[in-house]
């Protein structure tokens, strides 16, 4: 999937820097560092913005360019910011052929973006993810942590409107 | 853990608590514990809420006294994914299906109190017509299944090491570092005729053969969990259910070529088989299994975990390595083969996990007994995550030589909704269909290679006649282009122009010169590329080319998709006759393209048309028709 890159302003508190710097501070000198390092922040952040990958670079002693080629090339690392309740449907091979595809078509329809987008109010952002594996309950789609299976597309607007009251 | 007898006292300690997980078993005289209460704990499960099931069973346990008596055990999964959350109550073995959280008081009071199963939260094809509980290994589903790669899950809790060394673990390891050679360790796999189950089904003995010589400062011993084909979740499953199996062969395989320390590459995209993972990691580790000095044999073998990130690619060997080195999970190309120049660029032996899951057993019980299970070339059993359009989808093991009609229709219970069976997909992205003219073909490394398919890493997804075969050969190249990493051209742009063309046919505009066209480039593609993604990348078109060319042909000549799931060549319309002008249709329009007004007939405006099919699915009547 094509990487978006966040032209958002980036907001840090010290609290998140202060655990940037540990997770920095443990990998140190270890080899094959850089993917554990982003994996954390981006735990921390939620996603990677560009001064993140600045200071993970700096910290572990290799080039921006090679944190950068990293953080672009796995499709687990987001290079934007992600929705309050971010939503993610699956469309690995066993929900596809069950009509995934038509449950993602639906959430296009309502929420009026793309995947790999987030709504104008910062409520929801939407992605197409490869299998997560629940494929006994085909077709599937997370939001946030809970799952939700067995779906036909008219249960979009439910589940939507259960997070959009929140 | 100094001595196997310290092993045999933990096992002696710890057996009496399996004892009751049997149909039929007789509770032990000793123990207060009459019931055993087993909730699945594997992904699909735990999706639909068993973690709530089993906190609700504690409540209801504790407010009926029954603490000392019922024992509740989160196991890994019980493969009959179809019907979870599952929740099996032995010893009388019942098997209760779909089981929400409210069910459990009534399910506590009359099963657990009195002793009356709640027959009807049952799997229905357990209860026999006189009333009495028919043995879970009688069912269709796991009769003819053969469980060894999953002989653990469902069975014991894979967060207690003492339930793995009761029913054998690390009896293996201890058998190897205490009365073999490292060469003779060698010598027993390759005789099994054991191949990797990832994929390629190469030898893993001989794989082992060939890096044990390598002399270096550090070797490595690594498994290779970056489960990425769409569809397949045996890997996963078998590191939730029985994390220890894969440890201990790993810690085998090290003492076997002379490596010290292991990596487990998994995905990020699987949080349960990661915590499970560490807590059997940390618990071996306190038990002394890894670490130095294992069974005071003077042999060190230690195991970490390192992260994938959503890289498919990752699953190729060299490209595993690169990304376990921290850097972009791109493939090199071979020679020298890892078992030389791997990680860190020091020798390496790289197995699946389902294949190092074998190990121990066939330590334990020979290479013989190993080879008269599955075929000549093909021994032992094959883990398959059924799914797509069949009845009980889930997770199945069965002997290899086992037909796919045998594993469709007796385990997977035929296709669902009157639909008729038209193929399976094997191998994922890399793999082919099986058209159901072949549903005869048993399965195995070799007959799946000879008809255009491969076996793959266990992934095997049904389809109906509703299922175009442009469509997925499309589906399956969508994927491909998006993972190819972009290092060797073949790839990058064999894939993309391939799936320009197969656009071009599922939108009505190819030509027949198109279908030719495409057919060269595949071959194009896998004479050139640089890793496996790019040159089995084409197999999917190649293997639908072979089996449906009329299907191809169909959407070229007569713009006309015969399974009518192509959008662009379909069009919905509402037949005048039949619509009672119930307006069901248009109200659940999400795009508004229905008008009529009640008791009229209604009409479909096809520009605004999204084609989704809702009005297909709610009218009553049969009224709405796709051409």
């Amino acid at each position: 999937m094509q990487k978006r890159i966040s032209h958002l302003p980036f907001h840090d508190t010290p609290e998140q820097a202060q655990k940037l710097d540990a997770v920095i501070e443990s990998l140190k000198g270890q080899a094959g560092a850089v993917m554990p390092a982003l994996h954390q922040a981006q735990d921390i952040y939620g996603y990677l913005p560009l001064e993140v990958q600045k200071k993970i670079a700096e910290g572990l002693g290799v080039s921006l360019e090679e944190v950068f080629g990293v953080s672009t090339f796995y499709s687990q690392f987001s290079l934007t910011p992600k929705g309050r309740n971010h939503i993610s449907v699956c469309l690995g091979t066993a929900c596809y052929v069950k009509g995934s595809d038509k449950v993602l078509d639906r959430l296009v329809a309502k929420l009026g973006i793309h995947p790999e987008e987030c709504t104008e109010d910062g409520e929801f952002s939407l992605t197409a993810c490869r299998c997560i594996g629940a494929c006994g309950l085909a077709p599937v789609m997370t939001v946030n942590d809970e799952v939700y299976g067995r779906l036909v597309p008219e249960d979009v607007d439910k589940i939507l409107a259960q997070y959009a009251a929140k | 853990m100094k001595s196997l007898a310290e092993l045999q006292a933990v096992k002696e300690r710890s057996v009496g608590s399996l004892t009751l997980r049997e149909h039929g078993a007789t509770p032990n005289p000793g123990s207060s514990v009459r019931l055993n209460v087993l909730v699945c704990g594997g992904t699909g499960c735990t999706s639909s809420h068993s973690e709530q099931i089993v906190e609700k069973l504690h409540e209801e346990i504790k407010a009926n006294g029954l603490e000392d008596e019922v024992e509740v055990v989160r196991t890994g999964c019980f493969g009959l994914c179809a019907l979870g959350p599952i929740m099996i109550v032995y010893p009388e073995g019942a098997f209760y299906s779909c089981v929400t959280p409210e069910d459990i008081p009534e399910i506590v009071a009359e099963h657990f109190v009195k002793g009356n199963i709640v027959k009807k939260h049952l799997y229905q094809e357990t209860v026999q017509e006189d009333g009495s509980i028919k043995s879970l290994n009688e069912t269709r589903f796991y009769s003819k299944q053969m469980r060894l790669a999953l002989r653990n899950c469902g069975v014991i809790d894979p967060e207690k090491i003492d339930e793995y060394i009761a029913r054998d673990g690390y009896q293996a390891l201890g058998k190897v570092l205490t009365e073999m050679k490292p060469d003779e360790v060698i010598e027993l796999v390759l005789a099994s005729g054991l191949r990797g189950r990832g994929g390629a089904g190469f030898p893993t003995g001989l794989k082992w053969k060939l890096c044990a010589p390598n002399q270096a400062d550090q070797k490595y011993a690594c498994c290779n969990a970056d489960e990425g084909d769409p569809g397949a979740f045996m890997d996963r499953s078998v590191l939730e259910g029985d994390p220890h199996s894969v440890l201990e062969a790993m810690a085998i395989a090290g003492y076997a070529i002379g490596a010290t320390q292991g990596y487990v590459y998994i995905r990020a995209e699987y949080p349960i088989a990661v915590k499970r993972l560490q807590i059997a990691i940390d618990q071996a580790r306190e038990y002394g299994l890894l670490g130095k000095n294992i069974f005071g044999s003077g042999f060190d073998f230690d195991v970490d975990i390192r992260l994938g990130a959503g890289a498919f690619v990752c699953g190729e060997e060299t490209a595993l390595m690169t990304s376990i080195e921290g850097k972009r999970g791109e493939p090199r190309v071979r020679p020298p083969y890892p078992a030389l120049k791997g990680l860190f660029g020091k020798p390496t032996v790289l197995n699946n996990v389902e294949t190092y899951a074998n190990i121990p057993q066939i330590i334990l019980k020979g290479a013989d007994w190993f080879k008269s299970i599955g075929t000549e070339k093909s021994s032992g059993t094959k883990v398959f995550a059924l799914g797509g359009k069949i009845t009980n989808t889930g997770l199945v093991e069965v002997p290899m030589g086992t037909t796919l009609r045998e594993v469709v229709e007796d385990i997977g219970g035929g296709v669902p909704g009157g639909h008729t069976f038209k193929a399976a997909q094997t191998g994922g992205p890399s793999g082919g269909c099986i058209p159901a003219s072949l549903i005869d073909t048993p399965i195995d490394f070799d007959h799946l290679a000879a008809i255009g398919s491969m076996m793959g890493s266990g992934g095997l997804i049904v389809m109906d006649e509703t299922t175009c075969m442009v469509d997925i050969a499309k589906f399956f190249l969508e994927f491909t282009v998006d993972e190819s990493c972009g290092k060797c051209t073949p790839c990058r742009v064999g894939t993309k122009r391939l799936l320009e063309i197969l656009e071009k046919i599922t939108s009505g505009k190819g030509t027949l010169e198109d279908i030719d066209r495409m057919e060269e480039l595949c071959y194009y593609i896998k004479e050139n590329s640089l890793c496996a993604l790019g040159q089995t990348a084409p197999n999917p078109v190649l293997s639908t080319l072979k089996h449906y060319r009329d299907e191809y042909i169909a959407h070229v000549t007569e713009h006309r998709c015969p399974a009518g799931a192509c959008k662009a060549l379909t069009n919905y319309s509402i037949d005048p006759e039949k619509c009672k002008g119930c307006t069901l249709c248009a109200r659940n329009c999400p795009v508004g393209a229905i008008t009529g007004k009640v008791r009229e007939p209604h009409v479909i405006d096809t520009d605004k048309c999204i084609k989704c099919g809702v009005c297909m699915e709610n009218c009553k009547f049969g009224a709405v028709v796709k051409k």
